[in-house]
Order: structure tokens, then sequence, then C-alpha cells
């Protein structure tokens, strides 16, 4: 009696990624209350700097009781229901990305469309890009949400750019072309590459030359290029940054036809740690992929509230600039209390600069190699596998 | 005052030739606040009654009910979501790289809803800054009680939203990931609000509440759930134009229009659900559901309890589900109570699993902008895969908790919000069908745009709402203001003075 949609696994969410979620939910880790329970390494939250935003917001009551200089604002916030967003966050979200990418990009708040949260960008961009059947590349390994957030409704389907730990990882120009055959022997049109950058869950950045070889493929094959870079924020080492904008600039592309076809998701969940607010965007060059992306936000809009509340914090740019760069420094240190116990216990690291998670090679583990990776729960921990 | 309301709905509707307008003024509404109150009875009744006061003097002569024009006749059998699909295909600005979905959106709005929403944004109205802009009455909002939840807000907002008092929890608790089908307390304080609303004769369980970020993803979810691309859902007209977006966009579904007639005040019949039913049938579309808005929106009419058992039979006869999109139930009209579907599944413990509810706060509680709608559904399947679905549609958690916190308090004056019966709706359908020339979708579209264009009134047209019948459209009143009312009246009279009766 229900639709194939809502009874089809395409969801994905039978994957360990969940099942391990799941398991954690049932037997929460607590120092005092649980301390036999499950610890939860396989969520990429970033609690690190509550404590700064806490004293901000202790700082600054007004946002958050609705008021500001002239008076009470709720009337406003409660009737706001456009989907074109609210200027003022977008104008402070688009100087915040900048400042992200040390200003190397410019972001013109017009071609910002606000939804709650990246999973809600990334399917729009599906909806808007493709139709059901047809394919994005995405490079592995690869956040196992992606399975069911540019998959399921949409019908998109994904066809795997494969690379591996002998290069760590890198996505190289044979890969991508490799991928691309694989499409067309399913006879599956491919309409874009999907790319994450830093990678989830690899925590790496792209290098430029990796960034130059997906534009010049997408170039060739007339193709889009999604680039997921809700970790812009957590890059914590060298080598900086670079996002797929400043790339596509560096190549004297602007205006030109794949100036249009690069498009970029971010949100506020990772390097901000305020994914409870359900704020994430899209922003693209394509006025028509934008006009189309803002009616479709409609199905996932952003809170006036929570709009209200960020734009008062972006908006105060020294606290800004001091809470990106004290969370760049505690991500760093924690990574680096992470790797160094582990590599005690004789487990190696991914060596990256970026995101809240290592990519750890636990093969030395593995009673036999095989694709088919085993993984318990007896231990009490949960980490994300392969 | 109070007297009033009482006797409208059936009194307040005259042939076309008497007065020139026929005013169906629905919806007890649940007009909320002291002020609200009073504004909420007094709007409606000043409206209606300047409109007939004025039509009454200015009318020509009584004559024979104006003969449909040739192209009405052909009305019933024109589609108009499709044809609505094809200008929408017409003149595709979309490049070739784009999917077809961003084709026929990404260009302008056709359908007067939405050009007129945009034009109220381009130029809107203020008494003093911009007295020639264009008014509001398209757009179902409650501005009546904002300053009741803005009281309380001011006496309760920063423990509200991170933790009352010393709760240690603070940021953590609103920051984090959460359930994506809305925290466990915000679904238990929505299921008490909507007991209340719904007149505490059903209770509804918390553990079948999945919250969305508004009913608009609540029905796009529900489509996707029920149907596959393709398929269809029998929905009674004139309806909300929103319905051919969230439901036919992404989800791919259908909508068969079920027509209902100013001679039956618009009321649904089960013989012309058959009909519509049996049609599908035959040109091979596969129906999955009926879609029904109670209180129903454009017309604001109620589902009597009889009509709605009776709509369960016809679901379970044919094997199909019923959605009942109850955004308005707080909006109560008179002796009349609202039925919730909620109450017949209640009581008909075999078919449960077929009926599934929408709810939301942007009506009732007036803050659309916070972005909360509700699915509730007896179907434990459907919940599974909404909760799955809500994660594209999320709520944020900072609102969730204030809400609880609003809800939850026994002092919040939730009686002032809007329980009150004899109260009235956010909008009334009115007949302009003795304006239009000719009689059918043209001429009422000339007069909408002679309301918007010149006399810079934003009202939506049936039309818009799929209405058979060329001449009806939808005044909301609950974003205007009392000085407002003599501003539109007058603008009213301009329109109205230039317009011949039809022939």
């Amino acid at each position: 009696m229900l639709s194939r949609k809502a009874t089809c696994k395409s969801h994905g969410e039978d994957s360990s990624y969940f099942l391990g979620w799941q398991e954690y939910e049932k037997n929460p880790h607590h120092p005092v209350r649980n301390p036999c329970g499950i610890i939860q390494l396989g969520l990429a939250e970033n609690q690190l700097c509550f404590d700064l935003l806490e004293s901000w917001i202790a700082r600054n009551q007004e946002p958050t009781g609705f008021m500001k200089k002239g008076g009470s604002i709720f009337r406003e916030l409660a009737l706001f229901q456009d989907y074109r967003g609210m200027p003022v966050f977008k104008k402070e979200l688009a100087e915040y990305m900048a400042a992200i990418r040390q200003d190397k990009v410019r972001f013109d708040p017009n071609n910002i469309v606000l939804t709650a949260g990246a999973t809600s960008a990334n399917e729009a961009l599906m909806f808007c890009l493709a139709e059901a059947g047809e394919a994005f590349l995405v490079p592995t390994p690869y956040y196992p949400g992606f399975d069911r957030d540019l998959k399921w409704r949409t019908g998109v389907e994904i066809v795997p750019i494969q690379s591996s730990s002998v290069n760590n990882f890198r996505i190289i120009p044979s890969a991508l072309e490799e991928a691309y055959q694989h499409a067309q022997k399913l006879h599956l049109k491919v309409k874009g590459l999907f790319i994450t950058n830093p990678s989830n869950p690899l925590g790496t950045t792209l290098s430029i030359h990796e960034l130059d070889h997906l534009i010049n493929f997408a170039i060739d094959k007339n193709i889009h290029i999604v680039s997921d870079e809700i970790y812009s924020g957590t890059v914590f080492d060298s080598p900086r940054f670079i996002s797929i904008m400043e790339a596509v600039m560096k190549k004297n592309l602007e205006n030109t036809a794949i100036w249009r076809r690069v498009h970029i998701v971010s949100s506020l969940s990772k390097d901000f740690g305020l994914p409870g607010f359900r704020i994430g965007m899209i922003y693209s060059n394509s006025k028509t992929l934008i006009a189309a992306a803002t009616k479709m936000s409609s199905f996932g809009l952003v809170s006036s509230q929570s709009q209200f509340l960020l734009s008062r914090i972006l908006a105060d740019k020294k606290f800004t600039r001091s809470y990106i760069m004290e969370n760049r420094k505690r991500l760093k240190n924690r990574r680096k209390t992470l790797a160094s116990g582990l590599q005690k216990l004789g487990i190696r690291c991914l060596d990256n600069n970026a995101g809240l998670f290592c990519w750890i090679d636990m093969r030395c583990l593995l009673t036999s190699y095989t694709l088919k990776r085993k993984w318990s729960c007896g231990g009490g921990s949960f980490s994300k596998t392969g | 005052m109070t007297g009033t309301p009482s006797a409208e709905p059936k009194e307040s509707i005259r042939s076309p030739t008497r007065t020139g307008m026929r005013l169906i003024v629905p919806l007890q509404g649940i007009v909320q606040g002291r002020g609200g109150l009073i504004l909420g009875s007094i709007i409606p009744c000043t409206l209606f009654y300047f409109l007939q006061f004025y039509l009454k003097r200015h009318r020509s002569p009584p004559q024979n009910p104006p003969s449909r024009s040739t192209s009405a006749g052909n009305l019933s059998d024109l589609p108009r979501s499709s044809s609505r699909a094809n200008l929408l295909a017409r003149g595709s600005t979309g490049r070739a790289h784009v999917s077809a979905r961003v084709s026929c959106i990404a260009k302008p709005n056709d359908s007067p809803y939405y050009i007129g929403l945009d034009r109220v944004r381009e130029d809107p109205y203020d008494e003093m800054g911009n007295p020639d802009g264009v008014i509001q009455l398209g757009l179902s909002e409650n501005r009546l009680s904002l300053d009741l939840i803005e009281e309380w807000l001011n006496k309760n907002c920063t423990d509200s939203i991170l933790g009352v008092g010393g709760d240690a929890l603070g940021l953590h608790g609103i920051a984090t990931y959460q359930p994506m089908d809305g925290l466990m307390e915000f679904k238990v304080a929505m299921a008490d609000f909507m007991t209340e609303v719904m007149g505490r004769k059903v209770s509804f369980d918390p553990s079948r509440v999945v919250v969305t970020s508004g009913a608009t993803p609540a029905l796009e979810i529900l489509s996707f759930c029920l149907a596959d691309h393709g398929n269809a859902l029998l929905v009674p007209a004139p309806y909300y134009p929103g319905f051919d977006r969230d439901i036919r966009w992404r989800a791919g579904v259908e909508l068969i229009p079920v027509h209902c007639r100013s001679c039956d005040n618009f009321t649904l019949s089960i013989t012309a659900l058959e009909q519509a039913f049996n049609q599908a049938r035959k040109r091979g579309q596969k129906v999955r559901g009926i879609l029904i808005s109670n209180p129903a929106n454009p017309v604001g009419n109620m589902l009597n309890k009889d009509m709605l058992y009776d709509l369960l039979d016809f679901a379970r006869e044919r094997n199909i589900h019923i959605i009942s999109d109850e955004i308005f139930a707080g909006s109560t009209y008179g002796n009349e109570e609202f039925v919730s579907m909620a109450e017949i599944a209640d009581s008909e413990d075999a078919d449960k699993d077929r009926v599934h509810i929408i709810y939301g706060l942007s009506k009732d509680f007036s803050i659309p902008g916070f972005r909360v709608g509700v699915i509730y559904s007896f179907n434990e399947s459907v919940l599974a895969a909404s909760r799955k679905l809500t994660r594209f549609s999320s709520v944020s958690t900072a609102t969730q908790h204030l809400l609880v916190s609003m809800l939850s308090d026994k002092r919040f004056d939730r009686a002032g919000c809007g329980m009150h019966k004899k109260q009235w709706g956010l909008y009334c359908w009115v007949d302009l069908s003795r304006l239009i020339s000719p009689y059918n979708e043209k001429g009422e579209l000339d007069l909408w745009d002679k309301l918007l264009n010149r006399a810079k009134i934003n009202v939506t047209p049936g039309s818009a709402c799929h209405c058979i019948e060329p001449g009806w459209f939808r005044f909301c009143f609950t974003t205007l203001n009392e000085k407002e009312i003599p501003v539109v009246m007058e603008r009213m009279r301009k329109v109205v003075e230039s317009c011949k009766p039809s022939v």
C-alpha cells in the first residue's frame, strides 16, 4: 500500500554507518551513569568550542530574546517565510564564507540559497541537475549518507571514482576516466562530479592539481561539479584550503560555461558546530539554478529564528575570526592526541589537515584481508568503517 | 458582535441576482488574543457589509443569470493543472544542462497566486511610507495574536532557548545533532496542543508525530510515501494553489480535481469523487488516495462527521489513503464543531492505517517563520519512512525548545491563543462573477489583473485554485489592520465601477 520509495532500501540506512549509530543510541557511554556504554566516534559533530558560543550568547542577550536596537523583532521573525532568505543573514554568510577561504573568493549573497542543513542542499541540487536514472561520479571513500541524500528520492545514481591507499586516496585523472567509462557501460548518463572538499571521511583537502584535473574533466565532458565544502572551516593545518571556486578563477574561467556549472554546498553544522540549527546553503553562479533551488527550498526552509541569531553572531567579525582560529587550534590538538594514542597501539592514521575525524588503517587487525570488512561492537566503541 | 457570526454562513449566501456578490464567510476562526477577538470579528463583517452595501448601490437592474460562454462549457473538461504545466514548460529558459524540473520552474511563476505574492513583495503597502503600494489579501497569515506570544517571549525567552535557569545542557542541548523527526518533548507538546485545538475529542499520541519544517514538506513527504511517480491523488477543488507544487513537482504525483460547485455551497459529494475515480481508472491512472483540506482552503467550509465516515468508506472500498490537511483546525465556526479525521480513524480500528493528518503552527499559532509542521499517521510504515525523509526538512532544535516551553507553560494563555469558538477564520470566499466579462477564466483573470495592478489589492482568483466556476476570489483578511479596511473598500469601489456586469 505504500510507494516503492517508502518500502525500498535505497535510503541506504541499513549500512554499518547507521547500524552502528543505532547501537550507540541503545547503549550510550557516560563516564558516571554508563561507563561501559558505547563511545561515539561515528558522528562528525564539533563540540570543541561550545564554551566560546555560550559566552557570546551570554554577552549578547538581545538576539536570543528577539530584540535588536529599536525594539522587538519578534513579529517580523514570526511572519518571515520568504524562501529567498533574510538578506542580512545571507550577506553575513557570504562574508563568512569568504573569510574561511582567506578572502581569495568573494561571494554574492544573491547567489546563495538557504536550506535546512546541507542534507537538504545536496538533495535539492540533485533534483535540479539530474533526472532519475542519471548519474554523478563520486570519489571514494565517501560519506555514507550520500547514498540516501543523493539517490533516494531523486533516483540519481552514484558511480564511484576509485582511489587507493597506495597514493593516499588522491584523485587521479585515469580514475576519473575509468569511472566515466564504467557509467557509459551501465548506460548511465553522467551529469556531474560530486566532490567533498575537505574530504569526508579522509579529512584531507584537495590539492590544486586535483582540482585542475576535476575542472578540466568537467569541461571536457560538459558536466557539472558539485563541491560539498561543509568542512572548509575545519582546516587546521597546511596545506591551506582551496575552494573549487578559487581554482576556477585561477584558470581565468569566470564567465565561461564552466563558471555556471560549479556549485558549492556548505553549512554551519561542522565548522561552527551548530547542526541543531539546521542551516545549510547552496552557492552557484547559475541564475537558472538559483531560481529553481530557491523555490525548491520551500521544502526545507531555515527557521527565521536561526537566521536572525546567526546573522548577529556572524556580524561580530572580531568574534567570528577569533572563533575560527581557536576552533582550528583545538581541532589540531585533538587530532594530535587521538593520532598519537592510536600510534602507540600500532595503528596508523592517514595524515590529514582538516575535518572532525581521522581515517584510520586497521587492516592489521583484520583476520583476512577481503573486500568484506568485519566489525564488532564488543569492545564498546563504534567508529565508521570503510 | 458574537450574535452576527453565528447567523452568517447560510444567510450570507444569496443569489447573484440579488446582491451582485455572494460572500461565503466561513470559519469561526481562531482569532487569537484580545485585539484579535475584536479584529477577527470586525474585519470580515465589515468587509462583507461594505461590499454588499456598495454593490447594492451600484449594481445594474436584475437580469437573467448570465449564460456561460462557450469556453466555460469546456471548463469541466479542461484539466487546469495540466494546462498550467504546459504554460510553465512553454518558453522555457532552462539550459540544456539542468533537469526538466528546473526548466519548468526556474522561470518566473505564472500562477496568479504567486504573481500576486511577488507583487506585494516588490511594492508593499505602507500607510506612511508607501500609501500607493499593493495591499495584501492573498496570504492566509494570521497576525492577530502575535502580541500574546511576544509578551510571553519577553518574559521567558533566553531561558527557553538555552535551557531553564541553571540547566547544564545549555548550548549543547540545542546545537548538537538531535533526532531529525523532532525532540520527544516537542512531540509531546505538539500532540497535546493538537488535542486541545481539535476539541479534546481525540487524544493525539506523541509517538505518531513526525516533525517537519512546515506543512509544505509534510505534504510532500506523504506524497513520496503513499504514491509512486505518475500515480494520482483525488483532491476536492477549488484547492490551495500550493498543492500543485507540493505534490506534483518533485514527487511526480498527479492531482485530479473533484469539482465542487456553488449550488452545493462547494460541498464535496461522494458521487463526484466516485466519478473522478472511475474516470481516472479508465485513463489507466492509478489513484492512491484522497487529499482533503479540512477546514477547506480557499472556501473555508468544514467536512462534517457523516462526510468523513463516507470518505473513509470510500477509501476502504478502493483500498486508498486519506490525507487530511487540518492546518486550519484551530479556525472553527459557530455552532458547528470541527471534526478531525483522527476522530473518525480512532473509532474505526481496521482502517486506521490509511489515515494521515497534516498540521502546523503557521496558521493557528501565527508563526510561519519558525517552520513547524507535523505529519500524524496511524500507519507504522508511513511513520518509519517519514522519520527518515524528514531529514531533508528538519526543524531547528532551538525553535523546538522555545516552543516546548511555550506550549507547555500552563500560565501561557493558550485559550487566548485560539481555543475560542465563535471566532472568524482567515479568509472569505467571494463571488465577483457579476463583475467579470466574459464569464470565463479570461474574464476572471482580467478582473484579477485590474484588482492587482490598478486597485493594487492582491487577492487570489478562483482559477489559481482550480475552481470550475469563474468569478470566485479568496480574500484573506488577517494580514490587515483596521485602518486598511476603508482603503481596501475605496480601491474596490474604483474597480467595481469600471466593471460592467456580464451578459
